[in-house]
């Protein structure tokens, strides 16, 4: 099993108003930048990056970065530059993004070449995922919604093209067009980086990823409507001719340990307070129907089971938005307590939906950093070792153990750092 | 399948290798209707008064209504190409046309490339113009039945808004609309409902009679597009409409009309 850290990177400042349920009734690009707090925002920064490190020290397989744009609840407008950072400040843990947004890229080659950097930086420990983006991230590229998914299939085809044939060639797509593709850089890790797809509503994503036999990863949804997903994504695979397994799946959720039950519930309060993020579960900010439908960012009608959200933002029935703290506390959506109750309950989320790889999503919303450093050293302590365990016990294997595409073991290899290659990368 | 009603018919006909949908009714010389951005409305007064006179002919552009989707159109002068085709198989020569904002621009490109196929353009409110006082609405960034309603400046005197914008949709019209704003945010997403060099090539039209009707209160395209379009096309006129917002067809249909017939019938 790989187990990954994951934070929205909040812009915590109650000037901003707040998406969450403490805060004042804001919508998605309502809110103007002019109170933006540079000297608040400098701290964030470098606290968030502060607690990727500690994860690492803690036993997290993977550091995982997400991408908003213009919006208070996720401070990773450019992702690529906090997993830079990372690539040379930790030493063994993956940097998984998830991810990219493929089609607000213009010009993908500088995906090309940015990725390949810090896979190189990191000496082979980038993790890529792509996503289509919510409408927001379309409004503030200005990308075309209703060909979102014609560009993110044809940037990806020009990534993986770019980095693993030799160049120079050209590229005339419909979407693309490149008269000189020879990138000077290529990825550490052949013939290329991992690619996973994280998401939430789309079938034609997700039919796409077990098409591409590359891992699919769900993002903070209910359990019974992910697992009928991760169903979904079997069939496909066995209609591709292949057995997909626990390696082709991961699972992103909310997850707070603390030193006390009281403790812990007082903080996991705090996931759908301040500016936490109003498009998945839980949430009581407002949004904005009109971005969360803009015309053909995804299908209307080939959707996932887990899409809710969106079917409630074009007026159908919904109720996903609004499920307060008890609610998602009952349906397992949020994990909150000592190791000693919340052991149990991650056990049954595993062997319920059968991932390979898992996300514990943490010190987000208004929890502070020492809610965030108290969750993360517990987990360190006690709740990594017990689910590795368990997911040993239940076969949980993740992409880095099982080839996604075969099924096949992977011949492990030592990982690949700074203090273990020497030259030129010692510090 | 042919639908016929009182004084029209909806089919579906192969032209340009599309199947076209093409609501036809009226009787006299031809006038081809373009729909805005949300599509064919439906049959409405004006369409009924300016019958009288006219044969109309109101088709549903590629991706619009029940009209097939060309993948290859991804803009405004890609749809108006293919449109000259949709007339020459009409085995229509000459004709009047006119378009309705998104499709006034469509008429607009259409006139630019083929200025001697039409009689007389009726631009009414149309975008394809970046105008120069305020900015073009969003359409994208409210939902369908906000956007109608902030076309019409006072939905409450205007007879027909729950024709168009109904206070219940029903389903078949909600994803007629969403057909329709998908098509136009393929058209229309960037640059946003306009085209720069339009505003130059639009004197191409110094012979073909052009009226350009706006709402003085148009809350989409701003009136300075209209005048820029007047000031474009040698010897057009510019009729504002007072009190009436971007569609005054559904807004002010008797004064619409009017002003349409009286453009049309002049000799």
């Amino acid at each position: 099993m790989f187990i990954g850290y994951f934070t929205e990177r909040p812009y915590q400042d109650e000037a901003s108003g707040f998406f969450g349920a403490t805060g004042k009734p804001i919508m998605d690009l309502t809110v103007s930048n002019g109170i933006y707090d540079s000297h608040l925002a400098a701290d964030l920064y470098n606290r968030f990056l502060d607690e990727k490190i500690y994860a690492e020290e803690m036993g997290f397989d993977g550091l995982m970065l997400n991408e908003h744009h213009s919006t208070p609840f996720c401070m990773g407008g450019a992702m690529n530059v906090e997993a830079s950072i990372l690539a040379r400040i930790t030493k063994r843990a993956k940097i998984v993004l998830m991810g990219n947004i493929l089609p607000i890229w213009d010009d993908p080659l500088w995906l090309v070449e940015q990725l390949a950097m810090i896979d190189l930086i990191s000496r082979g420990r980038l993790v890529s995922g792509w996503v289509r983006g919510t409408g927001r991230e379309s409004v503030a590229h200005n990308s075309p919604p209703p060909y979102n998914w014609e560009r993110f299939k044809e940037a990806h085809e020009f990534i993986i093209k770019a980095w693993t044939e030799p160049g120079p060639f050209r590229w005339e797509g419909k979407h693309y067009q490149y008269r000189h593709v020879n990138p000077w850089v290529r990825p550490y890790q052949k013939p290329h980086p991992q690619i996973w797809l994280p998401g939430v509503v789309s079938r034609d994503s997700l039919v796409w990823a077990a098409e591409q036999r590359i891992p699919y990863i769900m993002l903070s949804t209910e359990l019974e409507p992910t697992k009928k997903a991760f169903e979904l994504y079997h069939e496909t695979a066995a209609e591709q001719g292949y057995e997909s397994g626990p390696q082709n799946l991961g699972y992103l959720w909310k997850v707070h340990v603390d030193e006390t039950e009281e403790l812990a519930e007082a903080t996991a309060r705090k996931f759908i307070q301040g500016p936490s993020n109003p498009f998945l579960a839980g949430n009581e900010g407002t949004q904005n129907p009109a971005l969360l439908a803009l015309p053909g960012l995804s299908s209307r009608h080939r959707v996932l089971p887990t899409q809710a959200v969106s079917t409630a933002a074009r007026g159908g029935a919904g109720g996903v938005l609004g499920r307060p703290y008890e609610q998602q506390i009952k349906d397992y959506t949020i994990i909150a307590g000592t190791p000693k109750t919340v052991i149990p309950k991650i056990r049954h989320v595993l062997e319920y939906l059968r991932p390979g790889s898992v996300f514990f999503w943490d010190g987000d919303g208004a929890m502070t950093h020492d809610d965030a450093m108290r969750s993360l050293r517990l987990m360190g302590e006690e709740v990594i070792p017990a689910v590795q365990e368990i997911a040993a016990d239940l076969e949980l294997p993740s992409s880095f153990d099982v080839d996604t595409k075969t099924g096949k073991p992977i011949e492990q290899t030592p990982v690949a750092t700074a203090d273990t290659e020497g030259g030129h990368g010692q510090d | 399948m042919t639908t016929t009603s009182g004084t029209w018919t909806e089919e579906i006909l192969e032209l340009a290798g599309t199947k076209v949908q093409m609501v036809k009714g009226g009787s006299g010389d031809p006038l081809l209707v373009l729909h805005d951005e949300m599509g064919h409305p439906g049959w409405l007064r004006f369409h009924e008064e300016l019958a009288k006179n006219h044969t109309l002919y109101i088709p549903s552009h590629a991706g619009f209504g029940e009209t097939e989707r060309l993948d290859w159109i991804m803009n405004m002068r890609d749809l108006a190409g293919w449109y000259l085709e949709v007339l020459d198989d009409l085995g229509l020569d000459q004709m009047n046309i006119m378009g309705f904002s998104l499709g006034g621009w469509l008429a607009a490109e259409m006139a630019v490339m083929c200025p001697d196929r039409f009689k007389k353009l009726v631009l009414v409110g149309a975008a394809g113009i970046k105008p120069t006082q305020g900015e073009i609405f969003d359409m994208f960034l409210v939902v369908a039945k906000e956007f109608i309603t902030n076309c019409i400046l006072d939905p409450a005197k205007t007879a027909e808004f729950q024709q168009i914008c109904p206070d219940e949709p029903t389903p078949e019209q909600v994803e007629a609309w969403e057909v329709a704003r998908e098509e136009a945010c393929r058209l229309s997403w960037k640059p946003y409902m306009h085209y720069p060099p339009l505003t130059h090539l639009l004197h191409r039209l110094k012979s073909l009679p052009s009226l350009i009707i706006w709402g003085r209160q148009d809350g989409i395209v701003p009136l300075s597009a209209g005048e820029i379009y007047q000031q474009a096309i040698p010897g057009s006129q510019l009729s504002i409409i007072d009190d009436c917002g971007h569609r005054p067809e559904v807004e002010k249909p008797e004064e619409f009309v009017r002003r349409v017939q009286q453009f049309l019938s002049a000799g």
